[in-house]
């Protein structure tokens, strides 16, 4: 008696239940009229810096929370915490990458339906957030000016799996000599027609061209909701 | 490095088939692996070998098949590769397009699984 290999067909995503859980949370989203916005970036491109400004200018017009990953400390939520919005910490131990399952667990307390904007910060990585769907109505990719202008090349996966690229830390380009024109042009390269704002979270400058695009996405996909 | 956890996904992927056909003993798992799907080759490979230790997936091979990048090129009216993962354009005419229709692939698309031929009895 002898055994022989046979070939089976299968075709399953590997990721499948985090597609599922992601699909969960975009249904949920949708009903509560939330709208979600992920932000990756490499350890120190600023994020949560970004995302405390975010927080504190759009909470004078409207409801807004955020999640925020790390692996190990809770520093970030501390930081946020100052926006007076509400903010969950989720450590991730060891994981480079935030699913959509820790999304689900960490939402758990939260009535969705009094939140108009949720904020996502996930771990500073630019590889492994790539292949997680959060669920997201929108996902922002982040670059500050002083990580060299070759990012978007370096890292093309992650900027393919983000909707909107945002240069930060623009009150230090001239310091380090940074090139604009180079920056946007590898990022059009990596995923031609990406929207593309430049900022400082310090300074605040483009901070309200980016706020009054989040505020017409929002209206957005609430209409697209009631259709 | 998240390729242990996709690792894992794969092997309890593989399990779960394995286990609807009587618990077959699976020797290859074959898998797609697109340009984009953020996940590394290498790594993987080197994290399917240690994951599968103690799990009866011990000694199967992953075989993995590298899918390229396909784009819509607006100007041909078709799917065609990009100039590379840092140049999104049509190799053919040079058009920058963003709509990838292939290359985000992680999927497994067969096992290979060891069967007793009662033929040979």
């Amino acid at each position: 008696m002898g055994s022989q290999p046979r070939l089976i067909e299968v075709r399953k995503n590997v990721l499948k239940q985090n597609d599922l859980n992601a699909r969960s949370l975009r249904e949920q989203f949708r009903a509560a009229g939330v709208f979600v916005v992920s932000l990756v970036s490499s350890p120190g491109s600023g994020k949560t810096m970004f995302l405390e400004k975010t927080l504190t200018l759009l909470r004078q017009q409207y409801r807004v929370a955020a999640l925020v990953g790390d692996l190990a400390t809770e520093n970030d939520a501390v930081r946020l915490a100052r926006s007076q919005a509400p903010v969950k910490q989720i450590t991730t131990g060891t994981l480079c990458h935030l699913e959509a399952a820790m999304v689900q667990n960490a939402l758990q307390e939260w009535d969705l339906n009094q939140l108009d904007f949720l904020f996502i910060e996930n771990v500073g990585n630019l590889v492994c957030p790539s292949s997680y769907d959060l669920g997201e109505n929108l996902r922002l990719v982040l670059i500050s000016v002083t990580e060299g202008e070759d990012k978007p090349l370096k890292y093309p996966t992650i900027f393919n799996s983000a909707d909107v690229a945002v240069v930060t830390k623009m009150d230090l380009a001239s310091a380090v000599e940074f090139d604009w024109q180079a920056a946007y042009g590898n990022i059009q390269a990596v995923r031609p027609g990406m929207q593309v704002f430049k900022l400082s979270a310090k300074n605040g400058q483009g901070m309200e061209e980016y706020l009054s695009f989040l505020q017409k996405r929002l209206d957005e996909s609430r209409v697209a909701a009631t259709i | 490095m998240h390729e242990l956890s996709i690792a894992m996904s794969i092997i309890e992927l593989a399990l779960e088939q394995s286990d609807r056909r009587g618990g077959a003993q699976v020797s290859a798992v074959h898998l797609k692996l697109g340009a984009l799907s953020g996940v590394v080759k290498e790594a993987l490979l080197g994290s399917f070998e240690m994951a599968c230790e103690d799990t009866p997936l011990k000694g199967a091979r992953l075989v993995v098949e590298d899918v390229p990048v396909l784009i819509f090129c607006r100007s041909c009216q078709a799917n065609r590769p990009v100039r590379s993962v840092q140049l999104f354009c049509c190799t053919e005419c040079g058009t920058p397009s963003a709509q990838v229709v292939q290359g985000k692939e992680l999927e497994v698309v067969a096992l290979e699984i060891e069967e007793w031929d009662h033929s040979l009895a």
